[in-house]
């Protein structure tokens, strides 16, 4: 090696392009299919069909070739750095988003429910709906009902005796745990116990399973036996589009776990230095920033 | 895994030829030239909009367009130039400049980059294709507030929010894409306070894109729920707020303001340093100044919004925060006048945009003090004073800023010096024509006329037309600007590799053009 190991730039590729034209058939299809909601036999779903699945396998061949790269030794530690920065940056960037989900929440709960209610600096606006009270968890709408379904009951803290009962309590001891057992992972990698770093992964993956499974389940309750839906109003549309974004998350970052361990258990990737070990190591951290963000919603959204 | 290995040693390669070298590129120099020509498309389809505006403005009463009209092409001017035309020219400017500068070989992540290119096209195609869908392209105007964007929006609002999603993708990723290449790939020895200004003006705007985006992503798809899925997040009936989206949307908005002027902060200290023939005045204070602005970008987005209804504390905040801004952007004023101040002036093309930036920003930035003070934009509020000052920040400021990059940095791109006197008829043009355009519309902005409105008072009549005619002066200029580059690309005069007498940076170092992988091995920077 001379003092400065070469960069490398990969050739021309066609992954690129590919991806942009699936993504354009992808939102294409999503907007058309969006907009023919209520035409049962609209054909835009295969539009969005398409363009799911040409962009799923896009981005399989293109992170293979990544991978069959870094295997040829192409990839310097100033190349694997870039990968560094590039998740960090691609995680703050999606810590930016749910904040503006977060924001939204602490503007309505602060602010305008309030107002709503009579209470506050701009607490004019109850001449709107002179009979609504602002409460939280709120089990209302200003309007009473009219334009919206009222829920009876929220997914708030149920008091003492029915904790053992309350999802989102399990949903959090089965995510902070994941959150332990991937950092395991990390360590066994490190110590080149790769037996065990298989099987802490593999709990992990399990872990992130069983999540999605009670989270499904909540909202089966909440659908079913709460009445709480998107059109529950302000409470209804904080509480879903905050969990559901974190649970979409989640499969995400369990689909990134599941492919390092096929990668790892089936084609024996992954050695202890840092270099090679970097595509587990971003997976393990969005993993970790998926875990903060339920935290958050833990505190803000369940029990505050 | 042996195709792999044959791809290693590429760098002795020149260009691919015919279509595939602009499909499959992977070069910071071919997706910087995509990224310039597309916005440039962009700029002419957003003016022809503009005139489009202007022309129906000509006189009182209606004439050319229909009212539905006039309001989707407000919308999608705002949208292309925002989107279309500022935005990816600056993206363009630093693919093809940023790795030079830091003596990078190209962007750190090459194929990421094609990508962010190439969601553009598509993403503006799906934009300008609303236009022919029914009920019309959006036309709420480039800010969207609900309910209008909303309850009232036209079913195309569902490509408009699904285009940006994917715009806000683009934006994303080019922006990683320069933060990880000045954070990775500067040549040894150049530390940080050793870089370009404009990398630094990038490396602090590629910071607040990632920052904002995504605030804007989650602003339209809880439009998209509102609108689509019963949620009420605008909606007061179900206990949200519309003035939350305003909210929501200016905490992106005001902070996407300095994208579109940071990295033109960047190339105006360059110009007036290299034609001054004198070292940029307090380089240092420039850096912290600019770092200053985007930290102020986060608190003082709700000074659009003094007349929606906020309470006390939140105008006066919003007010003070506001004004601290001119602190940093006045000790830029000051470095760039001091940089002038007994230099050895000539003027050049850009030079002459550049000292017109400094001039027509420095009035945009007064009008925008103006603006700022909470009780007197009670008055102004949504008057054509709020259009002439985003448009003298936004024309004279950020494309001014292109225009001067262009002439400065095409003889090193392309190896031709243009024609000097063509390029400084089309400043002398653009200059008379944007002041003709924008400057009534102060005048009547304070006597009272309301902005995206197709028809007006009589007393309005005399500076709207003085306003049209400077309009499509402007407009057709920028032909004689299109005509320049085409001429220059094609041929003319060689350029030297230091093109200009004075001019600092590792970009002058190489050939004019640069060969197309520069820097394969880092230079060393003392």
């Amino acid at each position: 090696m001379s003092t400065y190991e070469k960069y490398y730039v990969p050739e021309q590729s066609r992954f690129p392009i590919y991806a942009a034209t699936s993504l354009f058939i992808l939102v294409m299809g999503a907007a058309s299919t969006i907009n023919a909601l209520g035409q049962p036999d609209s054909m835009a779903k295969y539009i969005l069909y398409a363009g799911l699945a040409s962009f799923g396998a896009t981005l399989f061949f293109w992170f293979r070739k990544v991978v069959q790269e870094h295997l040829a030794g192409l990839d310097s530690a100033q190349l694997n750095q870039s990968f560094v920065y590039g998740m960090a940056w691609f995680i703050f960037s999606e810590v930016m988003f749910f904040a503006a989900f977060f924001g939204a929440l602490f503007y309505v709960r602060t602010f305008s429910v309030p107002w709503l209610g009579g209470e506050g600096e701009k607490g004019l606006a109850n001449m709107l709906w002179e009979n609504f009270q602002s409460t939280w968890p709120l089990l209302t709408t200003p309007d009473l009902g009219a334009a919206y379904t009222v829920p009876e009951k929220s997914m708030a803290f149920p008091g003492w005796d029915k904790i053992l009962t309350w999802l989102p309590l399990w949903n959090t001891v089965v995510l902070l745990s994941s959150s332990v057992t991937v950092h395991m992972a990390h360590i066994n990698l490190k110590a080149a116990n790769k037996n065990k770093f298989n099987i802490w992964l593999g709990v992990t993956v399990s872990l992130a399973i069983f999540f999605v499974f009670l989270q499904a389940l909540e909202y089966y309750e909440a659908y079913e036996h709460y009445g709480l839906t998107l059109n529950s109003g302000i409470y209804g549309s904080t509480f879903f589009m905050l969990t559901g974004f974190h649970g979409f998350h989640v499969m995400m970052g369990g689909l990134m776990l599941s492919v390092m361990l096929i990668r790892s258990v089936f084609y024996n990737h992954f050695k202890p230095d840092p270099h090679e070990h970097f595509g587990f190591e971003a997976a393990s951290w969005y993993w970790h920033f998926v875990d903060v963000v339920w935290v958050m919603l833990f505190m803000f959204v369940y029990i505050l | 895994m042996s195709a792999v290995i044959e791809s290693h040693d590429d760098h002795h390669h020149g260009p691919a030829k015919g279509l595939t070298r602009w499909l499959f590129t992977t070069n910071h120099k071919d997706i910087g030239t995509l990224y310039l020509w597309f916005s440039f498309a962009m700029f002419l389809i957003g003016g022809a909009m503009a005139l489009v505006i202007r022309a129906e403005l000509f006189q009182p009463g209606m004439q050319i367009v229909e009212p539905e009209f006039y309001n989707q092409m407000l919308t999608l001017h705002g949208l292309i130039m925002v989107f279309g035309a500022v935005m990816p020219a600056f993206v363009g400017l630093a693919n093809w400049l940023v790795p030079m500068m830091v003596g990078a070989p190209d962007m750190a992540l090459p194929r990421m980059n094609n990508l962010s290119f190439w969601i553009l096209p598509f993403a503006f195609f799906m934009m300008l294709s609303s236009l022919f869908m029914e009920g019309g392209a959006p036309n709420f105007g480039w800010t969207f507030y609900a309910p209008l964007s909303t309850t009232y929006a036209p079913p195309s609002v569902t490509f408009f929010i699904f285009s940006v999603h994917i715009l806000g993708a683009s934006s994303i990723m080019g922006a990683i894409n320069v933060i990880v290449t000045i954070m990775n790939m500067r040549a040894p020895g150049m530390t940080l306070m050793k870089m370009p200004l404009f990398v630094w003006s990038w490396l602090i705007t590629a910071y607040l894109l990632i920052a904002v985006m995504p605030v804007l992503a989650g602003a339209v798809t809880m439009m998209l729920m509102d609108i689509h899925f019963g949620t009420s997040f605008f909606n007061a009936a179900g206990g949200g707020d519309p003035v939350l989206f305003q909210h929501i949307f200016w905490f992106f908005g005001h902070p996407e303001v300095y994208i579109m002027i940071l990295p033109a902060f960047g190339i105006v200290s360059h110009i007036i340093s290299t034609f001054s023939r004198k070292e940029l005045f307090g380089y240092s204070s420039m850096v912290w100044a600019m770092v200053s602005i985007a930290i102020l970008s986060f608190v003082v987005w709700a000074h659009h919004m003094f007349t929606v209804g906020m309470p006390l504390a939140a105008e006066l905040f919003f007010m003070w925060a506001t004004m601290l801004i001119a602190v940093p952007t006045g000790v830029k004023v000051f470095n760039w006048v001091a940089t002038m101040f007994r230099g050895s002036i000539t003027y050049e093309t850009p030079m002459l945009f550049a000292i017109a930036f400094v001039v027509l920003f420095t009035i945009g930035g007064f009008s925008g003090l103006m603006l700022a003070i909470t009780p007197a934009d009670f008055q102004y509020h949504d008057t054509y004073f709020v259009v002439a000052h985003f448009h003298y920040v936004l024309v004279p400021g950020a494309i001014f800023s292109i225009m001067a990059a262009v002439y400065y940095w095409l003889p090193k791109w392309c190896g031709n010096m243009y024609d000097e006197r063509l390029g400084r008829l089309h400043f002398w043009l653009s200059f008379i024509g944007v002041n003709v355009t924008f400057f009534p519309q102060h005048f009547i902005g304070l006597a009272g006329m309301p902005r995206r409105i197709p028809d007006y008072a009589l007393q309005f009549a005399d500076w709207n037309m003085v306003s049209t005619v400077g309009a499509f002066l402007f407009g057709a200029s920028q032909i004689l600007f299109l005509f320049i580059v085409v001429r220059t690309v094609m041929g003319g005069k060689k350029a030297t590799p230091e093109v200009w007498e004075g001019a600092q940076g590792l970009e002058w170092t190489v050939d004019s053009p640069p060969p197309y992988h520069t820097f394969s091995t880092p230079p060393e920077v003392k």
